[in-house]
Parts: C-alpha cells; structure tokens; sequence
C-alpha cells in the first residue's frame, strides 16, 4: 500500500518554491519589456517611491554613488523612458536581457529581497555580431502593490567597466 | 594625382589655403596618430592624470594614462607626487594592475623588480646570480635604471603631468581667460569624488574636443539644452579661445527657453519640444554657488582634459587615445567637502544629464561615432568648418560659429608640421 500523499498545502517549502517563481517570472517579463523597448510598460513595474540605479562595481564596491541612470521616484524613471522615446538621438538597436541565477535573499515586513545575475546583448544594424553589452548582478528589493509584485529598488551593478560607447536602453 | 597615387605615396596635403575644409586623414590615418602621441601627448604639452584627493595619503596611488601610454600616480612619504610610466625597466610589464591602492612599493610581478613611490629601481632579485654564476653585469646601476619619470605640477587640486622637462607654469600654459573659467570650477573648495564613469568611443580623440567647440551642435541635437533653456540661440553665451587657439570654453547663462525662443528661431530646432515637462522638475534646477556669470562652462584644455559644469553636475573626463578610431573616457565626478546630503544628491540626479548613458552624453558619443563611420567609408574625403567666416579662428561672440575648431586646427597643424 502507498503512504498517504504528503500533505504539500503545509509545507513551508510551497511558499519559498512560489515567491520564487513569481520573482523569476516578473523578471522574464521584465527581460521582455525592455528587449521589446516597451519603456513606458517598464516604468509601471517600479513603486512610486522607488529608487533605480545602474552604477559600476567599482563605484558601487568602493561606495561611490554615481551612476549611469540615477533615478530617486518613480518620476525620474518616467522622465528616462519619455525622453529616450521622445528626444533622444541614437541609432537603432536590438537588446536581448538574459537574466539568471535568481535568488530570493529574504523578506521582512513586506520588503522581499532577492537578487540576479543579467546579461544584456547588443545587436546594432551594420554588423553582424551581436556584442555582450553589460554583465553585472541586479540587487533588488520588491514590494506588493495591490497584491503584485513591484520593484522598490534595483541597483544594476555592471563588471564591464568600459561602456561600450553609449547606454541608450535601461538595464 | 588621382586616387591610385595619393594612396601609394600618403601625402598630407592640406586642401586649400585656409582652415574650412578639413581632410578626413587627420582623423582616420595611422601615422598621424603615431605623430600626434610624440609631438603632442608626448611633447609640450600638460596633461590631466589625477585629482589629488584620489591620492592624499603616503602610498596612495591610482592608474592613469598620459596618452595612450599607461602611468601611475603616486604620492610619496615625503608628501610629493609622482608620475611614472608603467611599464618595467627590464622586460616593459605593465606591472600595476590595480585601478587604485596602497603601497610602500611596487614589485613587478614577472621577476620582482621593486621601484618605491617616486619610480626609483630598488631591488632585483638574484642581482649578483647564485655561486657566483649569472647575474646582471658588474657595472650595471640602479640609479640609472628607474621608470621613466614624467614632471609633474598641481593646480587646486588638479594634477598634470609632462614628458617635457621645461614646461611653462600651467597658468601660462592655459593664459589668462581659460585659467579663470578653471578657477571659476575649482574654486578652492576641497573636492569630494563621487563615482567614475569609463567608456571607449569609437571615434578619433580629436572630435571630442571639436564637438565641445561647435556650440552649433548644442543648439541643434540635444533637446534637453534647448528645451530647458540651457544652451539655446538667445542666451547670453560665450565660445572662448585661448591666445593659441589649443583650449577653449563654451559657455551659457540659463534662460527661460519658452521667453527666450521666438518663432522663428523655433522653427530651424527640431530638438525644441514645446510645452515638455519632466515629473521630477528638480533634476533641472540650478542651484548657485559658483562666482561666475555663467550656469554652463564646457572647457576643453589641450589635449586630454574635458572639466564639465553643467549646472550643478561637475565633473572631469580625460581622453586617453587608442588608435585613429577610437578612444577611452574615464570620466571623474565631483561635489565638494561641505556638501550636504541633499545637495549630493542633486549632483547625483543632474548627473542623469552626463555620462555615456546621459541625456546630453549618450547623443554626443553617438555622433561622433557616426562622423568616424562616415569618414572610413570614402576614400581621401574631406568635410567642411564653414560656420561664421567673419572670424576666422578664434572667440566667437556667437553659437553659429566653428571658429574654435578651426582656431584648435591652426595650432594642431603647427604641432604637427603638417
């Protein structure tokens, strides 16, 4: 005779194995918002209050603030994605955001910590290879917002000192 | 000659007889760029390594470049700063690795050949062989044999460097109105550097200094300037020239761009975008704290230094060369010791304006890459500084002018003997 099924519904090991998979799929959809350079649709995935930061690891490991996008709110990240769409001047490109080895790190009154490892890769019109535009490691803390997930915070940490000419697409 | 003949025996013949047209092979030839290294990074020239606060202890050193040639900055035990190269005396490792640290010494790490701080060669290991066999030769000295030592001057913090052992003082060498836009930004304060940016731009190093000497472009390409009123036909502006035509400084005073752009000035600036507002306003204050009539200085100082006051984001960019067709920025941003958090932080906001991923930055890295694509792809091209004939080089009291970008050629071509 078989044991009686496991009772998976108490298992605390549900709850650690969803909020995984809700982080790995706001990130898949989040590589795709960004890939298909809906800026606009990618503002909406940060809380009001949230900070955003795309900064080098060596400022950000000898604790030096600057960053490539600097965004304190919400606004800020709105006014990036307006004026990229809107203003700014750069040749067109294909981006491709490979994000993995996903991690949830902790949660503590209602902030869920977690972080990534991303590549992003760059395809521009008059060559034919695609360059690896930045490698670095996302630290994020998330929110729920009326019950989803929302980012509070990300600071994109890139290895890859020298930036490859510009950065026109939000890591 | 036709093509097949010019091309066999690389002639550098400047066409016609003034500064309007410029011939693509300054920027895209191989020996004019080995030329441009020894005459100008190489000779008589200052050139920006270091800010002494990146370097205040005994020990403290960071590497930099005077050129494309890589060296280290370091501060010595008796408090002197020195430049040297970074390439060993005995095989030419580049021996220092590190972006920045701390040391009592510096060994190579292939045989351990040991300088102290000021470059001086100290140790070499196995010197007199072993049992009396091998070694260096008897008359071999130390002192004859340190690394190759660069003269070295400090101006409010900012540190130069020179191969050329009888450099003028940097006073003289900037002349008089490009040293008080310098001291205008250095203003005596003490700096506090809060973050770098690093980013190769596949152009020649030269068209850098020309797109911060083309205030036409400001006026044209970039709509966070015109829009916000920053760099806009109709402000008080201002690009300045030195005596020898090598530095310059563009410079503005903010104005209210939906008062000061009429109709018609409107209608020639596609970047103009009426009624745009930004959610977070804050960005584009200026909040005063310099003493100087102007919100915006862009100095270019020959050869390698950009100092950037953008409002209130400042910052340092040097130019280390690396070939015809490209080049690295390492960009250095500053406040001040006394800054509080809150001014930080709108230094750091500002910020968003600069930057290989900035408003204004990311535009600029990318037409100088499309001119460098333009300019490979024809052969024995040439293009056109036409702009404001009524001054042939020099300050133009005018933003519709390539004045300073011929007055920077007329010197180049004397550096350059060609």
């Amino acid at each position: 005779m078989l044991d009686a099924p496991h009772d998976a519904k108490n298992d605390p090991r549900l709850a650690i194995l969803l909020l995984h998979h809700e982080i790995t799929a706001f990130n898949a959809a989040y590589a795709d918002t960004l890939d298909e350079q809906r800026l606009m649709d990618w503002v909406e995935m940060f809380t009001d209050d949230a900070f955003y930061v795309i900064i080098s690891r060596e400022n950000f490991d000898r604790d030096m603030p600057v960053g490539l996008i600097y965004c304190e709110n919400k606004g800020m990240i709105y006014d990036r994605a307006y004026a990229l769409l809107k203003t700014a001047m750069y040749a067109p490109r294909y981006l491709r955001h490979i994000i993995g080895n996903q991690q949830v790190l902790g949660e503590e009154s209602g902030i869920i910590r977690a972080r990534a490892n991303y590549v992003v890769l760059q395809v521009l019109f008059d060559r034919p290879n695609a360059t690896l535009h930045q490698v670095g490691v996302y630290y994020d803390k998330f929110r729920r917002v009326d019950g989803r997930l929302k980012l509070a915070e990300r600071r994109c940490v890139y290895d890859n000192l020298l930036v490859d000419n510009a950065l026109c697409i939000p890591i | 000659m036709d093509n097949d003949n010019a091309l066999l025996a690389k002639q550098y013949i400047w066409p016609g007889d003034d500064l309007t047209i410029i011939p693509d092979w300054v920027y895209t030839d191989q020996d004019i760029y080995n030329r441009e290294v020894d005459r100008i990074f190489h000779g008589r020239t200052w050139n920006y390594v270091a800010l002494e606060g990146e370097i205040e202890k005994p020990g403290d050193f960071i590497r930099s470049n005077v050129g494309p040639t890589p060296v280290v900055v370091a501060r010595a035990e008796d408090g002197s700063i020195n430049v040297f190269e970074n390439r060993c005396v005995h095989r030419a490792a580049e021996f220092c690795r590190d972006l920045t640290g701390t040391r009592k010494e510096f060994v190579c790490p292939y045989h351990q050949w040991t300088y102290d701080l000021k470059g001086n060669l100290i140790g070499i290991p196995f010197r007199r062989g072993v049992g009396g066999k091998g070694g260096m030769p008897k008359d071999f000295k130390n002192e004859d044999h340190g690394l190759r030592k660069l003269n070295v001057i400090t101006h409010r913090g900012v540190v130069f460097a020179s191969y050329c052992n009888d450099m003028e003082p940097l006073a003289e060498y900037l002349g008089p109105e490009v040293l008080h836009e310098f001291e205008a930004t250095f203003d005596g304060r003490k700096l506090k550097v809060l973050g770098h940016y690093r980013h190769t731009l596949p152009g020649n190093w030269k068209l850098y200094h020309e797109n911060l000497k083309d205030p036409y472009h400001a006026t044209l390409l970039h709509t966070f300037l015109v829009t916000f009123g920053l760099m806009v036909v109709g402000n008080r502006s201002l690009m300045l020239v030195d005596q020898s035509g090598r530095h310059g400084v563009m410079a503005s005073a903010k104005s209210d761009a939906a008062k000061t752009i009429t109709g018609d000035i409107k209608k020639e600036m596609r970047a103009y975008k009426e009624g745009m507002t930004l959610k977070e306003p804050r960005f584009m204050d200026f909040i005063e704290e310099f003493d100087s009539t102007w919100s915006v200085t862009m100095a270019t100082i020959w050869p390698n230094l950009i100092v950037q006051r953008e409002m209130n984001t400042l910052g340092i960019r040097q130019i280390v060369p690396t070939g015809p067709h490209e080049f690295i920025m390492k960009w250095t941003m500053f406040g001040f010791e006394g800054d509080d958090e809150e001014m930080t932080r709108h230094r750091l906001r500002q910020g968003n304006l600069m930057g290989p991923a900035g408003f204004l930055g990311l535009e600029d890295n990318e037409a100088i890459k499309f001119v460098q694509d333009g300019m490979q792809r024809v052969l024995n091209g040439q293009h056109l500084i036409k702009l404001d004939p009524a001054t042939e080089t020099g300050t133009a009291d005018n933003l519709i002018s390539e004045s300073a970008i011929r007055a920077m050629y007329k010197h180049w071509r004397q550096e350059m003997g060609v």
